[in-house]
């Protein structure tokens, strides 16, 4: 399993966050992780990430504990926050080199060359990142999560505030990192997720509502949107 | 680390308040030393820096204060620390780096008045009387005084994501610290306690020092109170965990 999670819970004071859930994600799959705003999607990911750790439960990925090593989880993840945070006064290059040196990358150039060719930034490499307009900023949010070919990628809202022709740009990117990395992929957009995911997972006030693969989605033949509204409102009324 | 604190220097070097700290300290330390009338080098008529050390605690707890108050908090409005803290990176080599960058920057200001050593050292009549250990003493003092006033920034900076409440945040505790407990020694009411509370202050033990005789108590009091407050950044740091 790439990852796995058990039971994993965050209070942030009284309030739950985030409501003992569990699921396995095995290596190489690509999973839309939905709910609406504030279902709690992000604080997983940040535990996940060893930003925040858990109230109670446990989670590791590939193996080894998000708690106890921490710092080795961060080695093969890679991670973009809601919001794309970023350096707006760095050079696009300068940005990513710095992000490969604190990721612990060996050949630091091989790794800034490979991340700018995954996510076509060569037009703008040589550009300030405050310049650079959303959709392109995006993929240096993309390029710096992917710097020391992670086994995993969890992205938060990669897509969010972009117009349509870049959505379907970024989109591609993430299907074709697909092919070999593990991707758990946040978002409200449920287009998105058929166009992406192999499995959704929706979670709503805490909890874990669905956990399905789209291929019975599909066979099923039913609308998403719906399957979002009934899981979502199925736990509303529990 | 390394990697970080070449981009802290890097940052520094690329936004124009290196160049106002650095312009700000020489432009005051000159004028003080050279040109305003009463305390200048030529009115007292002794060969000796000691009006530049005298003031630059002072002009100090602006400067450092300026060039720390962004170091966290401009990370925390932008949302880059959540990218950085989940690097395989720790928290304390985050701290660590930010805090040598911010005194190596102060170094690096300090280097120039360097020459008014080389002025004043010719200067002196007969060439060379100058008291080159007190010199030295006071330098040595100045580097560890900004090394505590660098740590009191970092602290500030962490605990909001806001500049300006980083900057005065930071510009009061320095004072405290250096001027006021300090003052506290002079009132003549709380006569010793007063006198134990001074040698809690940054200026008494930056006094020692500058006469020249560098007791290792002093410089184990300066690089103590830095761990402290580094100490305090990094329990900031982790209060998301709580």
């Amino acid at each position: 399993m790439s990852i796995k999670v058990n039971k994993l819970t965050k209070y942030y004071g009284k309030q739950t966050a985030v409501n003992s859930i569990s699921f396995d994600i095995p290596s190489g799959e690509v999973v839309g992780f939905l709910g609406p705003n504030g279902a709690g999607k992000s604080t997983t990911m940040k535990m996940l990430t060893g930003y925040i750790p858990p109230s109670s439960g446990t989670g590791s990925i590939c193996g080894i504990d998000i708690v106890e090593n921490s710092i080795d989880v961060r080695k093969i993840v890679g991670y973009l926050p809601e919001n794309n945070p970023l350096y707006l006064d760095m050079y696009v290059t300068e940005y990513l080199t710095f992000m490969a040196g604190i990721s612990e990358v060996k050949n630091i150039k091989i790794a800034v060359e490979r991340a700018i060719e995954t996510t076509q930034l060569q037009r703008e490499r040589h550009k300030k990142i405050g310049q650079l307009s959303k959709g392109y900023r995006q993929r240096v949010g993309l390029a710096q999560a992917l710097i020391h070919d992670p086994k995993v990628l969890i992205l938060d809202e990669p897509t969010s505030g972009l117009d349509p022709i870049q959505v379907v740009e970024i989109r591609n990117v993430i299907k074709s990192l697909g092919a070999d990395k593990t991707v758990l992929l946040s978002t409200h957009i449920m287009q998105e997720v058929e166009a992406m995911c192999d499995r959704v997972i929706i979670i709503n006030k805490g909890n874990l509502a669905m956990d399905q693969s789209m291929k019975s989605l599909k066979k099923e033949n039913s609308n998403l949107e719906q399957i979002f509204r009934k899981a979502t409102n199925h736990v509303d009324t529990v | 680390m390394w990697t970080l604190y070449k981009k802290e220097i890097r940052s520094f070097l690329g936004s124009l308040i290196a160049y106002i700290v650095m312009g700000v300290y020489l432009l005051l330390t000159g004028l003080f030393l050279w040109f305003v009338d009463g305390n200048n080098l030529f009115d007292l008529g002794v060969a000796s820096l000691q009006v530049m050390f005298d003031i630059s605690p002072f002009i100090l707890i602006f400067l450092v204060s300026a060039i720390t108050m962004r170091s966290i908090s401009e990370e925390k409005r932008l949302g880059t620390l959540e990218i950085i803290t989940t690097k395989p990176l720790t928290d304390r080599s985050i701290i660590l780096s930010k805090f040598f960058a911010s005194v190596s920057l102060i170094i690096l200001t300090l280097l120039p008045t360097l020459f008014y050593v080389y002025a004043i050292y010719n200067l002196a009549q007969p060439v060379g009387n100058i008291d080159l250990g007190s010199t030295a003493g006071s330098y040595l003092g100045l580097i560890l005084l900004a090394a505590c006033y660098a740590s009191i920034g970092l602290f500030s900076s962490a605990i909001t994501d806001n500049q300006i409440v980083a900057l005065i945040t930071s510009m009061v505790i320095s004072f405290f610290f250096y001027s006021v407990l300090s003052m506290l020694g002079d009132i003549d009411w709380l006569d010793q306690i007063g006198k134990s509370l001074s040698w809690f202050g940054l200026e008494y033990h930056f006094d020692s020092i500058s006469r020249g005789v560098i007791d290792t108590r002093d410089v184990v009091f300066f690089l103590g109170f830095s761990s402290i407050f580094l100490g305090f950044t990094q329990l900031v740091f982790e209060s998301r965990k709580w």
